[in-house]
């Protein structure tokens, strides 16, 4: 079967970067908005405010729906490594598999035990407690998102290995992969940036929700005497804003970082990303280009260029060149071989010339679309601050509805960032190391990486079938959440003083003489076990 | 004992530990529609399982982790062997886990007897699929001297992938309806002890079965000896549901499992891919495993998180440990069960 003329590798790829990008449009809003639920708990637990009981409520309540479409979407990234990639798994084992062991062993266990007696321990253990399950949950999270980085990063700039006898990485040194600097750029960089998604889906939502009670009648400005609600959103609104705001600086600050390393790890990623086809001393910065369709030569690529820029990018100061995508690439043919070897585990590409440069329009763009979405999402909360300031609430259609739309910005940024990582780092996918002496590099290349045994059926077969069921969910997910959105804070959540959650025995009867059922009742975030 | 056959020991605690745990949540979601009359019993079986089924599912997650980071000549010869199954299986993990959250999105019957349902078919192809790539690596599969596999899609599937499956089945839902007695009260209670007292020696047979193949491929005496003690067990584990004495029933299931899985690990050691094409291609430990470094670093890391983990989800547990009790009799004229 040779369906679209694609081979097994070819699927294989379409097929991990689907399901990774999709993984990971649930991953930044879990770790985001996770942290952001365990600092409203926080507030209620120390203040005893509602709103700050219903802002937990309502928002955990989203944080839960997407959460569990990111473990279910987990667990097809932790087998796809041996499915699709045999070769590339028996390659990198001796570093790789322990990242994802720790992983599981040191952050999801925390994560789903945690979890699961914070949705089920309102009512049941104490507040306190209680309290620290969320952030045990949330903590998990992060920690996740570090091991599968620093396994990430690893790929990108493989260090702490030597060549071992059977001529794959052998791992000498641990502390070196955990402390890989990319890894620790990437990893602040990926957390940034889901507190820039958490921040503008509390904006968006909460203007929407403030307009539409304002539009009804509902006083909007009284933020004492009972409206709690209308508190709810408004803090929304305004924390989401600030969060956002400073997650973009710290973004860009944390790009920065790791776009210096890249010029020096990976300096094919960034001139394509510039599309700077000749070394120039000072190198502009692109700004926006355009190409011959379909063509990944170099010299059909045009842009509109801010002088000097790009050498700030990659040195810091505004003269240092940096070399074009023609010069990097016969000096990678000259190291890594002008074709790839004739060895059978290449398949059909043996023998075959390799191109160095990765596509250069997907490249090019996902690093715009990045910035420029995530620049998107500042301005969106510059605009929500400045129109909520001192009580004010917007009507403005466009400005509310545009900013509700606009919560899609940031996911499409973070999935921008790492198709760009991900793209750019081809034709490998282990990156020679450029500190360490040629011989004693490891990399791999993408077309070796591939499960021999597979047939293109097979690959096939699981493509479309992930495909329809991500789908499906996607829509499910997407309908769940809207009502949720529209319904806003439920009656569990806005009686003025609620009933019996969170706290052991509000009632004065001890935990055990009320039923399960009562306590079901009034618990909503699990109200129908 | 070498590194290597303590990290083997460690991912078939694993692999076990995953068996017993989600072994239950497995076989509750199985019997929904065989003992859940009214919905109001359906939702008391769900909640026994609410709080920890995500906790259980990651010694899955776990148990293949360790696999790929002790032993990835291992996970790169077994997955890809066996594609479709594994595929099959995460299909069926996938729907169920969002179908435990989804459910509570809205209070309309029929939504919520959907996902009952997608909670029910999810686990029964997961559990039998993991049953099927368990019974395949422990019995062959057709593998050449790389480790490709030969023949096709469905090569790897056969009579021991069925046993597997059936197996693993047969194990869950004994061990469901045991930690449904064991959790909750009232006629759920009743039916669940029932269940198991009628089922539980024909359930264990696919298990003792296929852990005996495995013990006369290539058992020892001290592996034979745990056969014995699983095949005891099921007897105890009999009587003692005949006697109402659900906690030792319990316990006595659960011995089953974990005396058939020594047997199992046990007799395949070292190796952890038998070829069905030639013994010469098995993989072994030997072959299949990361440098002594890694594998020490390892040690470390499990010596100090995995009893901080069997610590906290104990104590989960724990606090979760009281019987549960169906909703209140007004609600049971609740729908149909057909709703
Ligand atoms: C930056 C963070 C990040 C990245 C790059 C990835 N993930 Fe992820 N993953 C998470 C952050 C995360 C998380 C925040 O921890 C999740 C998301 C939602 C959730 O429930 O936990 C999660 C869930 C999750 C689960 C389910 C855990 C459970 O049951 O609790 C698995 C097995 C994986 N992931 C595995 C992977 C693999 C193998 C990846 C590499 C391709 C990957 N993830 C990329
Ligand atoms: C969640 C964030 C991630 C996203 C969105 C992402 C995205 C992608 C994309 C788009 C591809 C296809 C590239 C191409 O075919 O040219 C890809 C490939 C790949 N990525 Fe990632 N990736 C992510 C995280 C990771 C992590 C954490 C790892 C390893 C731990 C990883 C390992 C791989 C591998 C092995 C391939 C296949 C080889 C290849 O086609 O290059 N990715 N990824
Ligand atoms: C000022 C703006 C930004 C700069 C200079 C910047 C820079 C970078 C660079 C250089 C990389 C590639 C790292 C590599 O391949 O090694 C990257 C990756 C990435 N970016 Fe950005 N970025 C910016 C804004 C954003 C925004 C706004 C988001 C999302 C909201 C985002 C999300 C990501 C993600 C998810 C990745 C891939 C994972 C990672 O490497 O951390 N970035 N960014």
């Amino acid at each position: 079967m040779d369906l679209l003329g694609m081979d097994t590798l070819d699927v294989a790829r379409w097929q991990f970067g689907i399901t990774t990008v999709y993984h990971f449009l649930m991953v930044p809003l879990t770790i985001g908005l996770g942290i952001l639920v365990a600092v409203m708990h926080t507030m209620w637990v120390r203040t005893g405010k509602p709103e700050w009981l219903r802002m937990t409520r309502f928002w955990g309540r989203v944080y839960l729906v997407n959460f569990v479409l990111g473990v279910a979407t987990g667990l097809v990234q932790e087998f796809q490594f041996g499915l699709a990639w045999s070769e590339y798994s028996r390659f990198v084992g001796d570093v790789f598999g322990s990242l994802l062991a720790m992983e599981a062993l040191l952050a999801f266990f925390l994560e789903s035990t945690f979890l699961g007696l914070w949705i089920f321990g309102w009512g049941r253990i104490p507040k306190k407690l209680h309290l620290a399950s969320l952030w045990a949950a949330v903590i998990g999270s992060i920690v996740s998102a570090y091991f599968i980085i620093a396994a990430n990063s690893w790929m990108q700039h493989p260090v702490g290995v030597v060549v071992g006898e059977d001529g794959r990485p052998q791992q000498v040194d641990f502390l070196a992969v955990l402390t890989n600097n990319t890894a620790l750029a990437a990893f602040t960089h990926a957390i940034v940036a889901a507190l820039v998604v958490a921040g503008a889906l509390l904006v968006g939502i909460g203007l929407y929700q403030l307009r539409k009670r304002k539009l009804a009648g509902a006083s909007t400005t009284d933020v004492s005497g009972g409206r709690v609600d209308d508190t709810v959103w408004r803090r929304s609104v305004r924390v989401g804003g600030w969060v956002s705001l400073a997650a973009f600086v710290l973004v860009a600050v944390t790009g920065d970082w790791q776009g210096k390393l890249m010029y020096h790890q990976q300096p094919l990623k960034m001139s394509s990303a510039e599309a700077l086809c000749e070394t120039e001393a000072p190198a502009p910065f692109s700004v926006f280009a355009w190409a011959k369709l379909g063509s990944n030569e170099c010299d059909d690529v045009h842009s509109y260029t801010i002088p000097g820029l790009l050498s700030f990018l990659a040195h810091g100061d505004f003269s240092s060149p940096v070399p074009g995508i023609e010069e990097l690439q016969e000096e990678y043919a000259a190291v890594y071989g002008e074709t790839y070897p004739d060895d059978p585990s290449f398949g059909e590409r043996a023998g075959e010339p390799v191109d160095y440069t990765p596509v250069l329009a997907a490249t090019y763009w996902s690093f715009r679309m990045m910035i420029g979405l995530g620049g998107v999402s500042a301005g969106v909360a510059a605009y929500a601050l400045w129109a909520t300031r001192r009580g004010r609430v917007p009507t403005s259609r466009i400005g509310v509805y545009g900013s509700l739309v606009a919560v899609g910005a940031p996911f499409a940024a973070n999935a921008a960032g790492w198709v760009f990582t991900e793209i750019g780092r081809q034709p490998f996918v282990v990156y020679p190391n450029p500190d360490v002496p040629v011989d004693e590099q490891v990399w791999f290349f993408t077309a070796q990486a591939v499960s021999p045994g597979v047939t293109v059926a097979e690959v096939w077969t699981s493509l479309i079938s992930l495909g329809l069921l991500y789908g499906a969910l996607a829509v499910v997910e997407l309908a769940i959440l809207v009502r949720l959105f529209r319904r806003g804070v439920t009656t569990g959540d806005t009686t003025p003083t609620p009933p019996a959650v969170g706290s052991t025995r509000t009632d004065g009867r001890s935990d055990d003489d009320r039923s399960d059922d009562e306590r079901a009742d009034d618990d909503v975030l699990s109200f129908a076990y | 004992m070498d590194l290597q056959t303590l990290w083997f020991a460690a991912v078939a605690v694993l692999w076990t530990g995953f068996l017993l745990l989600e072994g239950f949540d497995f076989g509750v979601a199985a019997l929904l529609p065989v003992l859940g009359r009214r919905t109001a019993d359906r939702h008391l079986m769900l909640r026994t399982i609410g709080p920890v089924w995500d906790g259980n599912e990651v010694w899955l997650i776990t148990a293949a982790g360790a696999v790929f980071a002790a032993f990835p000549g291992w996970y790169a010869t077994w997955l890809p062997a066996l594609y479709l199954p594994f595929v099959v299986v995460l299909l069926g993990l996938i729907v169920r886990a969002v179908a435990f959250e989804w459910r509570h999105s809205s209070h309309d019957p029929r939504w919520d007897a959907t996902w009952t349902r997608v909670i029910t078919g999810g686990s029964l192809v997961a559990a039998a699929g993991v049953g099927a790539a368990l019974g395949a690596t422990t019995l062959g599969l057709p593998i050449d001297a790389d480790g490709t596999r030969v023949g096709g899609a469905f090569a790897g599937l056969g009579w021991s992938s069925l046993l597997g499956a059936a197996a693993v089945l047969g194990f869950s839902v004994v061990h469901g309806a045991l930690f449904l007695a064991l959790k909750t009260d009232g006629p759920v209670r009743l039916r669940a002890r029932a269940f198991a007292l009628r089922w539980s020696p024909v359930a264990a047979l696919p298990l003792l079965a296929w852990a005996g193949l495995v013990q006369l491929r290539s058992g020892t005496t001290v592996t034979a000896v745990l056969w014995l003690v699983a095949a005891l067990a099921v007897v105890v584990t009999w009587t003692r549901v005949r006697l109402d004495r659900e906690g030792q029933a319990f316990a006595g299931w659960a011995t089953v499992l974990l005396a058939s899985a020594a047997t199992l690990f046990g007799s395949a050691h070292p190796v952890v891919v038998p070829s069905t094409i030639d013994p010469a291609f098995d993989v072994t430990i030997a072959q299949a495993s990361v440098s002594d470094y890694t594998l020490t670093v390892m040690t470390w890391v499990a010596a100090v998180g995995l009893p901080v983990v069997l610590a906290y989800q104990a104590w989960t547990y724990w606090v979760f440990r009281r019987r549960l009790t169906a909703e209140p009799e007004h609600d049971d004229s609740a729908e149909p069960v057909a709703a």
